[in-house]
Order: structure tokens, then C-alpha cells, then sequence
């Protein structure tokens, strides 16, 4: 371990390892929000009377739970490129070389894929609502939409709070795959650093402090969403 | 429809990276940055090293503009296939197999191989009768010596970069007598090479000599004869696409000349220590 | 696509599952034994005991499972005179020692609070009805608490199952051969990654349907009484 590669500026590690930090955070934050919007999405449809939005959600969540990350993101990156630039070629005649951007890219990967998981924490979560208040709520005259933003979606919250907690957890490790498409962040620059410097020890430490970094203060954060959610549910 | 199409016409644009290959007069070129001190980089984040330096003369000597990007080796050769830049530079082997997939220019670096132990190994003083193998044509001398590396490290475990020129070495030639074990990056080999987990490593000098120069590599040493040939490949060359064969003759040219003039030697021996100049 | 490269590694690949399914099933079978006392930790009264449970399960959960194989297969390494001094330096020369390790710590940190919340789901109904009839702390966990818990906890530690099958694949960083590693080394030699992850993908998927089944399957079994339960609820609905 030799901190001295670790200092500030030029001469050190240090900036570009929290830069990288940063990428991390910030693909993280953005895969997660496009995870909760596909995790409903997909709920919605595995909670649906129609049997074919069933089988469709069904089918997403077995194959991405199913398969490495790694291979979702070569799909992707390396597929979807090659689909863009046929699209690009046959209706434009444009043969120039046309690319998903990286970051774009690595945020649809990783959402895809918290996606899945976030599907079956928010199903479970609608299940855990108990029926009578529904009911009891249809009874009183609230109407639909009411009954959603009132009964349904404050409990499914806090009851699907711990489950995405887990989520994001792993939406924040599974960043650490994207290197390979490319983008910078810790995982990457801790190889570089390590291939560069012949310190693979000390990259890797940082790497692992700053990942933890990261995950207590996102930990904080989740255990206030849940205090505020809980807020007047009488706890054992 | 139509909304749809010009959406996807916008965006088709805004993603173009436009590496421009169709004329050859700006190009781009991928390196690792991760493989010192063929191509890394230094800690205010600057790409340095042989290659940087080759890139930057040969691109000189093609009167084109060249930007070098830094990929992981992953994805290296799918971005190369896909268009994403149009040569790549990073220490890579021109071997038989890889050319069915890309083509390549002539070579600029042919680094010989060599086994290196921990100083304190038995093996420490081993020596083959030879310095220097050539395994294009495997003879008389060539078999002695790799006789002699059965005896040496038979029963032992030695420790090779996955899918190198290497690793083909050790399962054509001393698979049967050895267990091999294989690492992503050389890094973590000379750490197990250090923990005493494998007997040996193998890799190439232009690795190794650097290492042993400074304090990590003062408890190794290199032992047996340097290798090249055969599974060995032909020398290190800028990686291309099939297509573009025009572009891999423009680099052959460039590096041919750089060659003559003595450009590349001392470019090996600034980075290397040693002329690792493909003759 | 490359059909022949398909057909010409897909035996390969396929070779490796048993290396795949060794390393995944000792993590699992002796993380969930550390699992159940990590979970008790922190369910535990105990001060210290629940302080060390709950660090542990934070740094496992919160860190890369590549980091942590890092730290432990290299770390060792560096320690190599202390771990021969303790005699320890036998198992952790091997990789997969260090593999099975690294999967065991940190599925044993997961499973810990897949299994505490269903020991707190467990209804504290039936906790006072068996203290009520006077069954010991020991029984009322063996009858009562574990066996709700488990049936509680199924669903979220079948999830953890796939986890790991998928994790086993971050071995090959390790000098392990198992799918992951066999399919990476091809590709490096070929190029070829599409056609090479999609074989490798295959598997994958294929083992982790046969594990969703499998837990759907015990489910099912553990919950005998789940539909007939239903039923008379909504009888009872009828009635009132």
C-alpha cells in the first residue's frame, strides 16, 4: 500500500480516482431511476388480468435476472451499435460511424437490469397491501385515481423501501462492469492505475473504500426514506 | 412514420462519432493505457508510453491526423469491428488466429519471451544451452532447449497473461509436463509469482526487463532463453480492419521507414531498455 | 454470426458448468449456515454480537464482490509468512479456497438479512400462543420461528441462488476455469465475444431456470396450506 500515489493533482491518484467516483455515483443515481420506471412498468403488467403482459413481464425478468450483467451490456453496446448503424445506413445512405454514447448506454444496461429486480420488490410489495383497505376505500367513494395516490402507492412505497434499498445496492456495484464499454469510472480507473503504477494493492483498497463511501452515504439516506415512510406505523 | 424517421436521422448525427476512414487523412487509434510501458498512463492522467511515442511519429510520417482513445481491452476489438476508431496500438501480437479476424500492418516490436522466477527458487540459475530460441522452424537446438525446460520446470506450475502468445506457448509445447494457470492481467501474475502461488511466469521482455530494474522486481530474476517464433507469433503490429487493407499498407510503409532510420530502436530503448525493434 | 465458432465452443463451455456448479452450491450451502448465526447476531440482544453481525453484513453488501476476491485471493499473498506461521497458508495458496471464501462471506451477508426479515415477519401471535402452551426458547425457534421464517425468507434467498450461479462467473478473475473463464479465454483468442456470450448466456439462464422452478417448486411444498388458508378467508369474508 503507498498512499504517496494517492495525493491530489497531477502528481498523484487521487483526483482521478474521485472523478471516477463520481461516474460511478452518477451512472448509478441514473440507472436506478430508469430501474424504478421499468421495475412499475413491469409490475403493472405482472399484475395485469391479461395473460400475455403477464407471460412479456415474466420473460424479461427470468432472462436479465437470469444471465451475467456483463452479457447485457455486450448486447447492448456492441448489438445495439451495430443495429443503429445498419438503421443508419439503410434509410440515410449515412456510412459513417455511428455510436450509442457510453454513458446512455451503460445507464440502459444497468437499469435494465435493476429494472428486473426492482419488477419483483414492487409486485411484492403491492401484494403486501391488504385488500380491505381497498375495499374499504372503493366503499367510501374514493375513486380510482384517488385510491392509487392515496392507499395504494404511500404503503406500496413503504413497504418496497427495504426490498429497493437492496437494488440499489447492487445497481451500485453492477456500474463496475461498464469499463468495459469504456466509460471512466472507479473500477476502471483503479485498473489503469494498477496497470500503470504496478500497485494493483493500492488501487484496489481505494476502490473498495471508496465503493463502501458511497453505500454508507446512500445507506443514510434510504434508512431517513424509510423512517419517513414508516412515519405512524406502529413497529414491534 | 415520418416523425419518427427524421427523429432517428437527428439522432443518428448527434451519435456520429465520424471517425472518417473513407480517406484516411484524420484517424483514430486505440490503446489499452493499462500496459506499461508499451501504453499507460502517468498520474495526472495523460496517456504515455512506446506506443504513444510510435503512434505520434508513424502518424507523422503518414501526414495524417491521428487522435489516440483509450479502450479497454475488452471491448478492444468489437469497437475496432463496429467503427469506433480505425487502428489499434496497444502491444498487440500478430498471430494467425487473430488475423482471421482483423489485419494487420507489418510488425514494429518483436520482444523475445522469457520465463522469470523468484530468486530464492531452485530454478533461479536456470539455463538452457542456448540464449536465444527461434521457434518458426523447431530443429535439433530448438528441441534441446525446450527438452531442457521440461526437466527444469516439469511438475510445476507456472503462471501466463490469458490468451497470450504465451499461454500458446506453454500448452504447445510444455502443456503435458506443467499445470498452467492463467491470469487476467500481469499484474496479478507477478503478485502470485511474489506469494510464491506459481513456480515461474512467463511473459515478454520488454515486461520484464523495467520490472527487474526497479524494487518490485529485485527478488526476481529471468532465467532460460529469450523465444520468439512459432506459437510466438510474428512480432508486435497496429491491429486493422479487414476493409481497410489500404490503411494497414500505410502503416506498414510509416513503420517500415521508422524502422530504417533507427526511430524505433531508440524508441524501444527509452521505453524498453533494450532495441526491441522489428527487423 | 459465427455458427462454427458456435458449435466448435459450446462443448467447452458446457464442460465447465460442473466447475460453475461446485463453486456456487459450497458458497451457498455453507453460506447459509453462516447466514442463520450472522442472522441471530443480529437479532440478538447482545450488544458486541450484534455489532460485528451488522459490520460485516455492511462491508460485504456494500463493496464489489470483485473487490473483495481481490483483496482475498492477492491480500493473502502478502501475508504469506504469517498465514505458513498459522498453518493457514495450505488452503489459501489455492484459488478456490479463496474463490469459495469470497462467495461464502458474501452470500452469507446477504442471506443474513434475507433470513432476519423473516424471522421478524414471523407473527408475534404465534410466538406468545407457543409460550403460552410453554414450549422452551429452543423449541419455540425450532418449530415455530425457523420453519416461518424459512417459508418467509424462500422467495428473497431463491433470488440470492441466482445471485450466485452469476457470481461464480467473477472466479475466472482468480485463475478459476469455470464458464466464465473458459468463455473469456476463448474470446480473447477468437475475438469473437457476441457469439461466445450468448453461449455463455444460455447457460447461465438455463441453470437459473432450472433454480426458479426449483424454488417455485419448494414453495409450493412448504406451503400446503397457502390455497385451503385462501379459501376459507374468503368463506369467512362471506359469512361475516
Amino acid at each position: 500500500m503507498d498512499l504517496s500515489l494517492l495525493t491530489w493533482g497531477d502528481g498523484g491518484w487521487g483526483d482521478e480516482m474521485v472523478l471516477g467516483a463520481l461516474m460511478t455515483l452518477a451512472v448509478a443515481v441514473c440507472s436506478y431511476a430508469l430501474g424504478i420506471v421499468i421495475g412499475s412498468g413491469f409490475a403493472a403488467m405482472k399484475l395485469s388480468h391479461l395473460a400475455p403482459l403477464r407471460w412479456l413481464a415474466d420473460l424479461y425478468t427470468t432472462v436479465i435476472r437470469g444471465i451475467p450483467e456483463l452479457l447485457i451490456i455486450y448486447l447492448v453496446f456492441f448489438g445495439g451499435g451495430a443495429v443503429l448503424r445498419t438503421v443508419a445506413k439503410g434509410l440515410f445512405g449515412y456510412g459513417d460511424y455511428v455510436d450509442l454514447p457510453i454513458f446512455v448506454t451503460g445507464m440502459v444496461c444497468i437499469g435494465l437490469s435493476a429494472g428486473a429486480y426492482a419488477t419483483e420488490v414492487i409486485r411484492g410489495a403491492v401484494l403486501a397491501v391488504p385488500r380491505g383497505q381497498i375495499e374499504a376505500a372503493r366503499a367510501v367513494g374514493m375513486r380510482k385515481g384517488l385510491r392509487f395516490r392515496r392507499i395504494l402507492v404511500p404503503q406500496v412505497a413503504r413497504y418496497a423501501l427495504p426490498g429497493l434499498g437492496n437494488v440499489w445496492q447492487l445497481t451500485l456495484k453492477e456500474t463496475s462492469l461498464i469499463s468495459v464499454i469504456g466509460l471512466v469510472e472507479i473500477m476502471r480507473q483503479a485498473a489503469v492505475g494498477a496497470g500503470s503504477t504496478k500497485e494493483p494493492f493500492t488501487f484496489y483498497i481505494t476502490a473498495f473504500v471508496l465503493y463502501l463511501g458511497l453505500a454508507s452515504i446512500s445507506n443514510r439516506g434510504f434508512l431517513r426514506a424509510e423512517g419517513w415512510a414508516n412515519r405512524g406505523v406502529r413497529s414491534a | 412514420m415520418k416523425k419518427l424517421l427524421t427523429l432517428a436521422a437527428i439522432a443518428a448525427m448527434a451519435f456520429a462519432g465520424a471517425a472518417q476512414a473513407a480517406d484516411y487523412k484524420k484517424i483514430k487509434i486505440a490503446t489499452e493505457g493499462a500496459y506499461a510501458p508499451w501504453n499507460y498512463k502517468d498520474s495526472s492522467g495523460k496517456l504515455i508510453g512506446f506506443e504513444l511515442d510510435l503512434a505520434a511519429d508513424l502518424c507523422k510520417r503518414m501526414g495524417i491526423e491521428c487522435t489516440v482513445v483509450e479502450q479497454a481491452w475488452d471491448g478492444i476489438i468489437p469497437s475496432l469491428q463496429a467503427g469506433k476508431y480505425d487502428a489499434i496500438v496497444a502491444g498487440m501480437s500478430i498471430t494467425d488466429k487473430r488475423k482471421k479476424v482483423i489485419t494487420f500492418s507489418r510488425s514494429y516490436a518483436q520482444t523475445p519471451a522469457s520465463f522469470v522466477v523468484g530468486k530464492s527458487s531452485k530454478s533461479a540459475g536456470f539455463k538452457t544451452g542456448v540464449d536465444r530460441i527461434d521457434l518458426t522452424t523447431v530443429e535439433a537446438g530448438e528441441k534441446a532447449a525446450i527438452a531442457d525446460m521440461v526437466k527444469e520446470f516439469g511438475g510445476k506450475t507456472i503462471g501466463v497473461q490469458t490468451a497470450t502468445t504465451h499461454e500458446n506457448f506453454l500448452r504447445e509445447h510444455l502443456g503435458k509436463n506443467i499445470t498452467i494457470r492463467t491470469y487476467d492481467t500481469q499484474e496479478n501474475l507477478d503478485l502470485d509469482l511474489q506469494a510464491g502461488r506459481v513456480d515461474a511466469a512467463l511473459a515478454s521482455m520488454s515486461y520484464w526487463v523495467p520490472l527487474l530494474k526497479t524494487d518490485k522486481g529485485k527478488d526476481m530474476v529471468a532465467v532460460g532463453p529469450g523465444m520468439v517464433g512459432g506459437p510466438f507469433g510474428h512480432g508486435v503490429g497496429a491491429g486493422i480492419r479487414k476493409k481497410d487493407q489500404a490503411l494497414a499498407d500505410m502503416f506498414s510503409k510509416a513503420i517500415q521507414s521508422a524502422i530504417d532510420d533507427g526511430s524505433v530502436s531508440k524508441l524501444a530503448i527509452k521505453w524498453f531498455g533494450f532495441d526491441a525493434s522489428a527487423k | 454470426m459465427n455458427w462454427e465458432l458456435i458449435q466448435e465452443s459450446w462443448p467447452v463451455l458446457v464442460g465447465a458448468v460442473p466447475d460453475t456448479l461446485l463453486l456456487a452450491a459450497s458458497a451457498l450451502i455453507i453460506g447459509f449456515a453462516l447466514a442463520v448465526v450472522i442472522a441471530l447476531m443480529r437479532l440478538s440482544a447482545n450488544k458486541p454480537l450484534w455489532g460485528v453481525a451488522y459490520g460485516y453484513v455492511y462491508i460485504f453488501r456494500s463493496t464489489p464482490l470483485l473487490v473483495q476476491l481481490f483483496l482475498i485471493y492477492y491480500g493473502s499473498g502478502q501475508y504469506r509468512m504469517f498465514l505458513e506461521d498459522i498453518g493457514l497458508w495450505v488452503a489459501f495458496r489455492e484459488p478456490w479456497f479463496c474463490a469459495i471464501l469470497a462467495l461464502t462471506l458474501n452470500t452469507a451477508a446477504y442471506g443474513s438479512e434475507i433470513i432476519r426479515g423473516g424471522v421478524q415477519s414471523v407473527p408475534w401471535g404465534e410466538v406468545e400462543a407457543a409460550r403460552a402452551i410453554g414450549m422452551s426458547r429452543s423449541l419455540l425457534f425450532r418449530r415455530i420461528i425457523f420453519p416461518i421464517a424459512m417459508r418467509q425468507a424462500l422467495p428473497g434467498y431463491g433470488n440470492e441462488v441466482i445471485l450466485m450461479v452469476k457470481a461464480t462467473s467473477l472466479a475466472s478473475t482468480i485463475t478459476i476455469l469455470e464458464v466464465t473463464g473458459e468463455a473469456k479465454k476463448i474470446i480473447a483468442a477468437t475475438w469473437s465475444p457476441i457469439e461466445i456470450f450468448i453461449i455463455a448466456g444460455a447457460i447461465y439462464l438455463f441453470l437459473n431456470f432450472i433454480v426458479t422452478r426449483g424454488v417455485a417448486m419448494l414453495e409450493r411444498r412448504l406451503n400446503p396450506l397457502h390455497e385451503t388458508a385462501i379459501k376459507d378467508v374468503s368463506a369467512g369474508a362471506d359469512i361475516h
